[in-house]
Formats: C-alpha cells, structure tokens, sequence
C-alpha cells in the first residue's frame, strides 16, 4: 500500500514542527524580507505557474470553466479531511486514523439510511458521534496510556478498517437519501460550483480562525512546540491534547458525510486513498503563507495545487498512478524543502 | 577481592615520575581568564582530587583535557613523560589513555548493562558478529572481581543510580583496553547517598591500586576529597592555590584555600523551623527529588535563597512547591493550606504562585515563536474578544512587558529565540510577574545572563520583593544569593543544614557553607538544630 510511506517519511520532521525550530514566522531583520515574502508566496506561485503552463499546453482541455468548476468544486472532502488534520499536527501528534473515520463515517452514514431506513438526519449525527469517539479514543489512549499517537492511530485506522468492512459485508452500499446528494453535489446557482466547494470554505474559514485567532488555537500551538513550557505555564496539556484529537475525529467525519452525499452512497476502502494526499497537503502548506507552521490557508492552496497538477498531467494523458507518484512526491519534497529552509535561515541568524 | 589496604602515606609520590603532568595551562574566553598558569601533577596509583567552588576552573581544565577547548599557547603536557601536543585534538583523549565519567553518566537506560559496557564496539562496528554469551561471561567475570552484584542482562534503567556509576567508570576503563592512564571522574557521586560512595571509591581504588592508573576526581564537596583522594589541588578563580597530600589536611585548611578567605563555619547559625514574624508563605515538610523534610517559611518582601551542593536537594524543591514535579508537604501562602500531594501548575498559578524555571530554551519559552506569544501564554484567556483573541491588547500588554523590563530589542515581534540571554530571561520574568503573584519561585535566574541583564534583572527582584511579594531563589550562585537574598538557607542531604543572615550574606560565607555542608551527618545536625 503506497499509503503507508507518508506517516514514515513525516517522522523525519516531528509533527509539530514541520520545518523545525528557528524558522521564522515574522521578519525579524529586513534583510531576510526578501526571503521570507518568496517563501511565503512560493506555493502560491507555484500553482499558478502550474495553471499557466497547462492552459497554455490544453487550451481547449485544461483551460476551460468547466475544467475550473471540477478542479475547484471536487476537493471538499479532501480539503476538509486535511484541515481536520491540523489540529493534531499543531499540538505535535499524528493522526494516521482519519481517513479510516472519514470511511467509517460515509458507511455509517450509508448502512444506517440506505440499508436500514433510518432517516438522514439522525444518520448524520450518528456519523458525527462515531467520529467523535474515535478521536477521544485515540487522544486517551495517547494521553493516558501515554502511547505515541502514529501507533495509536495505526492501529484504530487498522480496526475501523476492519469494522467498515464488516459493517458493509465489504461491498459498497447505495441508495442514500437524495436531499445528502443535492446538499452536496447539487445547487450549482454560485459561480457554477457545487455547494461542497463552500463546506470546504467554511471549514478552512472557521479552522483558521481556531488556529490563529483563539486561545485554544494558541495553546495547542505551545503543546506542539514547547510541551514543558505549556505544562508550566499552567496549559491543560493533556486535555488539549485529547481536544486535538477529538476535533480531527469530528472533521473527519464531516468529511465523511460530504464524501457520502458527493457518491450518493459509500464503499469500504476508497476512502483511504484519502490519507497520503492530506498529509502531503498538511505538510506542503507548512512551506508557505506561515512557513514552519501548519496553517489554513496553506493547506488549502496545496489541496487545489496538487489537484491541478494530477488533473493537468492526466490531461496530458498520464496514467491514473500518476496521482500517486504526484501526491507521494510532494509530500517529500515538502518536507525536504523545509528542512533546507530551515538550515538556510538558521545560518542567516549566526 | 579485599580493598587495597595501602595508604598515601606509605607511598612516596615524589619519587616516582607523574603520570600525567601539566605546566603553565592557562585559557582565556574574550577578556575573561579562566584558567592561569595552572600546574598538576598526579602520581600513579593516586586518587587525585581537584577541588574548587563554581567557576574556579576545574569543568575549563576537564574540557582541554577533552580537547572540548583548546588551551592557550605556552602550555605543555606530558603523558608518562611523553609530551603531549596541545591543544588535544577532540576525542583524542582515548588514544592517549584518558577516559571520563560525567555526572549525567552517559549511559543509555533503555539497553542492558552488557550493551551499555560494550556500546563502543558497537558503535565502532568491529568483526562481524558480536558474542553475547561472551561479552555478558566477561561482563560478570568484572563485576565478580570488584565484589559487586550486577546482572549483566538487567536494563540499565531497572539498576540503582550507585549501579549506574559503577557501570560508567568500569565502561570508562574497558574503552581504554591496554594503555589505561588516567581516569577521570567528574562529579559522578553527586546524586548518591555517603555509603554508596564508599563503595564506589572501594572500585576505583582497586582500578588504580595497581600502579599503572591514576584517577582526577573533581568535586565540590571537601569531604569527598579528603577522604577519598591521596592528593588534592585546589583552584580558585583559575589560579592554583595549593597542592597537597590529603593525608593531614584539615576542613579548615581547605576551605579557606577554596574560599579565599579564613571563615568558620561554625559560625553560621542552626537551621530553624521557628515562624518568624510576619510570614506569608511557609513550607512544611518538603519531599521532592532530593530533598528529604524541608520547612521553611517566607515573610512578606522577603527574598530567601536555597543553595548547597548538587544533590543535595536545593535544585528540585522549587519545582515540587510549583506541583511540576511529584511531591509531598504542605505550602500555606496567605493563610491557606494547601498540600503539595495534590499541586499542579495549573492550581498553582490560579492561587497566583508562579515559578521561572532555569532552563530558558525548554522551559521558559518556545524559540521559534514570537516574544509576543511567549510572554502572553499565561494570559492568553483574558484577551479574549467577541472574535477569538483580542489582538491589539496582546500586542499592547507585550510591548509593556517589553518596556518594563528593558526587553532588547523592543520589538514584540521578534522570535524568542533571536533575543540574546539576558534579554530572554527578562522576556521570562515578565510573562511571569505581570500578573500580580503572591509567591515567586525563581530557579538560577541569571543562569547565562550577561552582566547588564543581570544587575537589571537583580534590581527587578528587589523592587517586586518591596511591592511585598515574598520570593525563594534556589541557585548555586554564591554572588547572586548574595546579591538579591535576604536570607540563605544552606541544603545538605535534602534537608536544611545552616542559615545564613546579615553580615554572613556573602559569597565566601555561602561557598564555605555549601563545601562544608557534608562534613557533618545529618543525624549530628539535628541535634544541633533542637
């Protein structure tokens, strides 16, 4: 499973630093201004680099709103599992468990509307407390059994694996409810998109505001960083911890119904072809906007410069594994270029 | 095997040639001499003790040795009369027969005794294959030899801190194989009770019994040194103040040779457990680390200082009063009881108790995040506006803080880590003390402070201890404590052993305090205390 390189590549770096100390997140001296405004933008850039080159080689394919409408409107659940996912990677913690609660949560969702005729309100919630539960399990047995959070998660992400399976009797499951579809994939009244394009705003619009402009956005961000400077400054580091977890289950799982709602239904395993590409996008958005730190608005900018890459290359008429070698290679090269950064600014502080 | 039952005496080191000596070493750091023309001698078969307080020079001379520093020019070495070139070059010291033990031991606790014995061979990754059975024969054979009683399967962490010791001298001396000359021991006692020193010095006697080793102990406690060491060097402030044979050397003698200065220690006042007057805080019964019953209390604007030898319990008990580190007692601030058992951080702050610790880049801030961030952490929940954080008023209490305490540069923006020492360390009693404590507990607070920060940071302490707020400063800064306390309570086997007021507030009385502090038993010092 190519999947599986992603957590061991990321080791490397430790979570909550994803470019390691001395990287700055403000100018400190103007001389390093120049730097720091390239580095922050160069992802940016980056994408409409990639956008420039590939309209100018597809302009009847790859330069067309219909091509923009499908770039732009078919990464919700993608996005939204990736910014679920920055709340344990700031307090310093691996969830490797949240593409397994995305498909635990589309099946639920699934088995308990279309199988059994529960109606799609109450099925939702369902999905919403099993993604809780599972990111409270995960966080207490890190917390409490004070085990390290990539075995944790390993082995939840292994388990609810099994548990979709035989909730599915692994085979997929249609029929749900249509008004989770049209909620979903339908109304396309604003610029032609479809509405999961603006669950995927929101949430990256809500979980930046968490991340920079709270208290608890700021704590966690201490727990990851100096954990025995947020212990003595009195932060409930465990309790934050558990949080972090707990809030990467429940946006899992929201991921998980608009994962439902964009099939109409659920299968057993797509859904963990979701992992790498979060942890790629994570990591790749920590080299920009606030370099060395897992943010927001970087994660969203990766989630759409990876896609366009993959959608581009295909375009070119490049197999589907392309998508693998893509989002497999970026995580690398994010992290590569990270630590490059990071030496480089530490020698520009001596 | 019975311990070598020679004693100094009988033996006539000036008639054989020094194993290792050294002429004229001197290093200077900047402006700053901190070793000066030192000479040493030390015989074979000899324990040699090098004795001084901190910063006489004593970890200086231990790092050229390590070729850690390189000596300036003039020095010469010679190793069983062959010169050595100086300055060693780094790591050479094994080549040239010189192994060390350091206080933190260097072992790894996760792996057995044996892995840990034999870590060089692994690391050097020698033959292709290692011989388990043999190596743990080997291991066994040695520890039979010196009459001790360790399994060399057991994981290093499952052993005592005395096993420890044992294992790291004997891993010192294996590494050396053949051409073994000197052993040198840097403080590796400091943590164990008297009669586990006993043992361990039984071992190293045996090691250089024979002729063909020598060992340097360098220490702070006098007593270690006399009566363990057949010669002991005294430095102080990197000069040589004396060699001499241990045997006939008096407490007396040594301290005044450390110190600088003829003090007697006897005239230090008995530890008291009395109230006095006007106390807002007090400690009772005090179990944490190393500290064994502790009482003391803190009037209001009072400024007390706790101090003694490592090991001896001043360095642990602040945390254990802040609940950052398991402990038992109760603390009564203002009135209200509380037990330690049950104190966090958390709690301690919400009672307004705030503790600095001594490690900035691990404890007191985040380097890599903003001065801003890190001195507002503790406040964060009070600048909450109706959109998450109240960002104008963060960024305004920090350019307060960083007014108040004269933070360079003054800009709150800058990252932690970009700040120089001293100016971190005011950045880390700012986040502390802006939000009115009611108890200070300050750990070597101007640990690496340049001097500018440091009488800036005094003159801060002072003014927060006349606002009324009572302070403890556990250091092992004798100029400091001298500086900024109004009292110094002296630790020794983690319980209070003298207190020093008024006129004994002085570096030399402090220092003579803390090397005497193990030369009486802490069944002697009861006594004296009722």
């Amino acid at each position: 499973m190519t999947t599986t390189t992603a957590p061991v590549t990321s080791t490397d770096a430790a979570p909550g630093s994803p470019a390691g100390p001395g990287k700055p997140g403000r100018p400190a001296m103007p001389a390093r201004n120049f730097w720091l405004h390239t580095e922050r933008y160069a992802l940016l850039i980056a994408w409409l680099v990639v956008i420039i080159v590939f309209s100018i080689t597809l302009p009847n394919t790859f330069f067309t709103v219909g091509n923009l409408q499908n770039v732009l409107g078919s990464q919700a659940v993608l996005l939204i599992l990736a910014l679920g996912l920055l709340f344990p990677l700031t307090a310093g913690e691996f969830d490797l468990s949240v593409a397994s609660t995305l498909s635990m949560s589309s099946m639920t969702v699934a088995v308990l509307n279309a199988q059994m005729g529960v109606p799609l309100l109450p099925s939702l919630a369902a999905a919403l407390v099993v993604g809780l539960l599972v990111g409270l399990l995960n966080g207490v047995l890190v917390v409490k059994f004070k085990i390290d959070s990539f075995i944790v998660t390993l082995g939840s992400a292994t388990v609810m694996l099994g548990l979709v399976q035989w909730m599915s009797n692994s085979s997929s499951v249609t029929g749900i409810d249509s008004a989770l579809v049209q909620a979903t994939v339908g109304f396309r009244g604003i610029l032609g998109m479809p509405l999961q394009f603006f669950y995927g705003l929101i949430a990256a619009a809500v979980i930046l505001i968490i991340l920079t402009s709270t208290p608890i956005g700021r704590r966690l961000l201490f727990v990851g960083r100096g954990r025995q400077v947020a212990e003595l400054s009195g932060l409930n580091v465990n309790r934050l911890r558990i949080g972090a977890f707990v809030a990467s289950g429940l946006v899992a799982s929201i991921a998980g119904i608009v994962y439902a709602g964009s099939l109409g239904g659920a299968d057993p395993s797509s859904g963990q072809s979701f992992l790498l590409p979060a942890f790629a996008a994570c990591y790749l958005g920590a080299t920009a906007i606030v370099p060395g730190r897992f943010n927001a608005v970087g994660t969203f900018i990766a989630v759409f410069f990876l896609f366009t890459g993959v959608v581009g290359l295909q375009m070119l008429g490049a197999q589907s594994y392309v998508q693998q070698l893509f989002y497999g290679g970026a995580l690398i090269v994010a992290v590569a270029l990270s630590q490059a950064i990071r030496r480089q600014s530490a020698k520009a502080h001596k | 095997m019975i311990p070598s039952t020679s004693t100094p005496s009988e033996r006539t080191p000036e008639a054989l040639a020094p194993l290792l000596k050294i002429e004229n070493l001197s290093k200077t750091f900047g402006g700053l001499t901190a070793l000066s023309h030192v000479d040493l001698d030390v015989f074979p078969g000899q324990i040699h003790g090098l004795l001084g307080e901190n910063g006489s020079g004593k970890s200086t001379l231990i790092k050229i040795l390590s070729g850690f520093y390189t000596s300036d020019a003039g020095a010469r070495a010679w190793l069983r009369g062959t010169p050595i070139t100086l300055p060693i070059a780094p790591g050479y010291f094994r080549q040239l027969g010189i192994s060390f033990v350091h206080q933190d031991l260097g072992l790894v606790p996760e792996l057995s005794v044996v892995e840990n014995l034999r870590i060089s061979t692994i690391v050097a990754g020698r033959g292709p294959l290692i011989n388990w059975k043999k190596e743990q024969a080997i291991a066994a054979e040695t520890f039979a030899r010196f009459g001790l009683s360790i399994d060399p399967r057991e994981t290093v962490d499952r052993l005592g801190d005395t096993d420890r010791a044992l294992i790291a001298i004997l891993r010192a001396v294996s590494e050396l194989g053949d051409h073994r000359a000197l052993l040198v021991l840097d403080e590796p006692t400091v943590f164990l009770p008297k009669e586990d020193t006993d043992l361990l010095f039984r071992v190293v006697k045996e090691l250089v019994a024979d002729g063909g080793m020598s060992a340097l102990l360098v220490s702070h406690d006098m007593t270690e040194v006399l009566e363990h060491t057949d010669r002991v060097t005294v430095l102080r402030t990197g000069e040589v103040q004396a060699h001499l044979d241990t045997a006939g050397t008096t407490d007396e003698q040594l301290v005044q040779l450390i110190v600088g200065r003829s003090l007697r220690p006897a005239k230090q006042a008995a530890p008291t457990n009395t109230h006095h007057a006007g106390a807002v805080a007090r400690v009772d019964d005090l179990v944490t680390g190393h500290v064994d019953g502790l009482s003391f209390d803190v009037a209001a604007g009072e400024i007390v200082g706790l101090t003694g030898l490592a090991g001896s319990g001043f360095e642990d008990a602040l945390a254990g009063i802040y609940g950052a580190t398991p402990a038992t007692g109760q603390l009564t601030l203002v009135g209200t009881r509380t037990s330690l058992k049950d104190a966090s951080p958390r709690d301690s702050l919400k009672t307004g108790i705030v503790y600095v610790p001594a490690d900035r880049k691990t404890q007191g801030g985040v380097g890599e995040l903003t001065v801003e961030q890190n001195v507002t952490l503790p406040v964060i929940g009070k600048f909450r506006s109706w959109f998450g954080l109240n960002a104008a008023g963060l960024s305004r209490r920090a350019e307060e803080i960083a007014e108040s305490y004269d933070i360079r540069p003054r800009n709150p923006g800058a990252l932690f880590s970009t700040l120089s020492g001293g100016n971190q360390q005011k950045a880390v009693l700012g986040k502390w003390l802006q939000d009115d404590p009611q108890l200070i507990l300050l750990q070597e607070p101007t640990q690496g402070v340049d001097i500018g920060a440091r009488s800036i940071i005094f003159e801060l302490l002072r003014t927060t201890a006349a606002g009324g707020v009572p302070i403890i400063c556990a250091s092992s800064d004798y100029d400091q404590l001298a500086a900024v306390c109004d009292r110094v309570i002296v630790l020794a086997h983690g319980r209070p052993h003298a207190e020093l007021t008024g006129a004994d507030l002085t570096h030399e009385a402090i220092a003579a305090s803390v090397i005497t502090s193990l030369t009486e038993t802490p069944a002697l010092l009861k006594e004296s205390v009722s």
